[in-house]
């Protein structure tokens, strides 16, 4: 067994969890704030879609959008020097992409759940919109916030399809663990392969207790 | 009125479906003849799919009516993996020796089934429109990014990896090697621009416009690359599939096969 996968899977799942943090906070607040139900359904469908889309549509897209054809792996490529497609970067864009639903509907489902009446006191008492976020809304929906923050670095680490198509398969570059598993069995190696899948399983399981453990505590509030 | 007729028509729908049940249950026990309907597998090396999608096995299944032919595709390390975990398969069509000796080792294939049916050859292939100047194997390193099958599970990429071991630049070429797990997967890397170059099968270059082939193998370079076919031990329809093996061995299937840039291993 070697090491890199699981480093990169590391590295990949956490800069990823940060950026789908903040994207996911901003996009549940935005759409919180949303008054007309109908456009709110239309932008949480799109929102959503990576969710239920095949992961290898996702990847369809992301080639669609970065591969060097295409007009803006062109222009990052032509203009930049950058080059997303099989770069340590897709691999991150990708779990990115996957992860955000999840942290979005967790964030969209604390804010929703925050007592309306303590808002409306807070504006009784002239607090500015920005500080009512900061100091009633976020506190009271932390847990929420942090469960769906666990379980979208979850989804991260366990990135498959799309992360194959744009990133690639390169060892010690962007082979993550679930393609050193997929590549393991593919040469018949089942006995690394399991030991990829336990540090896997463990990883999965801390983080289904650690979601439940974050997701009590907010029910004991609730109460 | 209208309620008497829906139950009329259910009734309809449950004598049809039963009958339905008893004509199958007739045809089943009369099994072993020749007019019987039967199913066979076949898990093939990713390389063959264009050919036996559009040209082989509807030409087998015109000239024999009573065989249904499913097919599945992946590396044939992959097939290989899945044969021995007892994935329900008839015949086995691998990409190269190695993976079908394995499976005889272990008694997973009929005895004396297996034919050595075709070659290929392993070419260089860049995008279409590749401005990096590489015409030649060890042009390859002037790529960023390379794509070739897995080494550990792909045979084109244990080829790939034997010539650019005896060029002597198989250290610098797989740390920019991207391991594709199957040759299909290499071959639209290099089509979609994401790798500079690969290393495919002849057959995969030809069936993509989208690259173009700069080199073949250097004379020496590789091994003689055999596609072997063998009937899986496991088969409920042992007689179907040596039908379909001794279809692939015809004349007429080794003409299809040349079409697509094999050549019979005579």
């Amino acid at each position: 067994m070697q090491m890199s996968p699981i480093i990169i899977s590391m590295k990949t799942a956490s800069a990823a969890v940060a950026l789908t943090f903040l994207l996911g906070l901003f996009a549940a607040r935005w759409i919180v704030k949303i008054k007309s139900e109908k456009a709110k359904m239309v932008l949480d469908g799109i929102l959503t879609m990576p969710l239920v889309l095949p992961p290898t549509v996702i990847g369809f897209f992301l080639l669609l959008i970065f591969g060097v054809n295409r007009p803006v792996g062109k222009f990052l490529l032509g203009f930049l020097g950058v080059r997303i497609v099989f770069s340590w970067t897709a691999t991150v864009i990708a779990a990115v992409v996957i992860s955000f639903p999840l942290m979005y509907r967790s964030a969209r489902g604390a804010f929703e759940q925050v007592d309306q009446n303590l808002i409306m006191a807070a504006r009784t008492l002239r607090m500015s919109e920005k500080r009512i976020f900061w100091r009633i809304i976020m506190p009271l929906a932390l847990p929420g916030v942090t469960a769906g923050g666990i379980l979208a670095f979850a989804r991260g680490l366990g990135e498959f399809g799309a992360t194959a198509m744009i990133a690639g398969n390169i060892e010690n570059r962007t082979r993550t663990l679930p393609l050193a598993i997929y590549s393991e069995v593919a040469a018949g190696d089942m006995q690394t392969a399991s030991y990829y899948v336990i540090v896997v399983l463990v990883i999965s399981f801390v983080v289904v207790v650690l979601t439940n453990y974050f997701t009590m505590k907010e029910r004991k509030y609730l109460k | 009125m209208r309620k008497r007729m829906i139950l009329f028509l259910s009734m309809c729908c449950l004598v049809f479906s039963l009958v339905g049940c008893s004509s199958n249950t007739t045809s089943s026990n009369t099994a072993n003849t020749q007019t019987k309907q039967s199913t066979i597998t076949v898990a093939a090396a990713a390389s063959l799919k264009n050919c036996m999608d559009d040209k082989l096995i509807p030409l087998f299944e015109k000239e024999h009516p009573n065989v249904k032919v499913d097919a599945t595709y992946a590396s044939s390390g992959n097939l290989q993996t899945q044969i021995e975990s007892g994935a329900n398969v008839d015949v086995f069509i691998s990409a190269a020796m190695t993976q079908m000796n394995a499976l005889d080792a272990k008694g997973l294939i009929v005895k004396d089934s297996i034919v050595q049916l075709l070659q290929n050859k392993i070419v260089l292939i860049v995008p279409a429109k590749s401005t990096k100047g590489i015409s030649s194997f060890t042009d390859i390193l002037k790529a960023d990014k390379i794509a070739i099958g897995d080494p550990a599970s792909v045979p084109a990429g244990q080829y790939a990896k034997e010539a650019f071991t005896n060029l002597k630049i198989w250290d610098q070429v797989s740390a920019k090697a991207s391991l594709g797990t199957d040759v299909t997967q290499v071959l639209n890397w290099v089509a979609e621009g994401s790798a500079d170059a690969g290393v495919v099968y002849a057959t995969d270059a030809s069936s993509n416009d989208k690259v173009k082939v700069v080199a073949e193998a250097p004379a020496g370079s590789v091994s003689k690359i055999i596609y072997p076919v063998g009937i899986v031990k496991a088969t409920k329809n042992e007689d179907a599939a040596k039908t379909f093996e001794e279809f692939l061995k015809s004349d007429e299937a080794l003409k299809v096969f040349e079409s697509y840039g094999f050549a019979a291993n005579k």
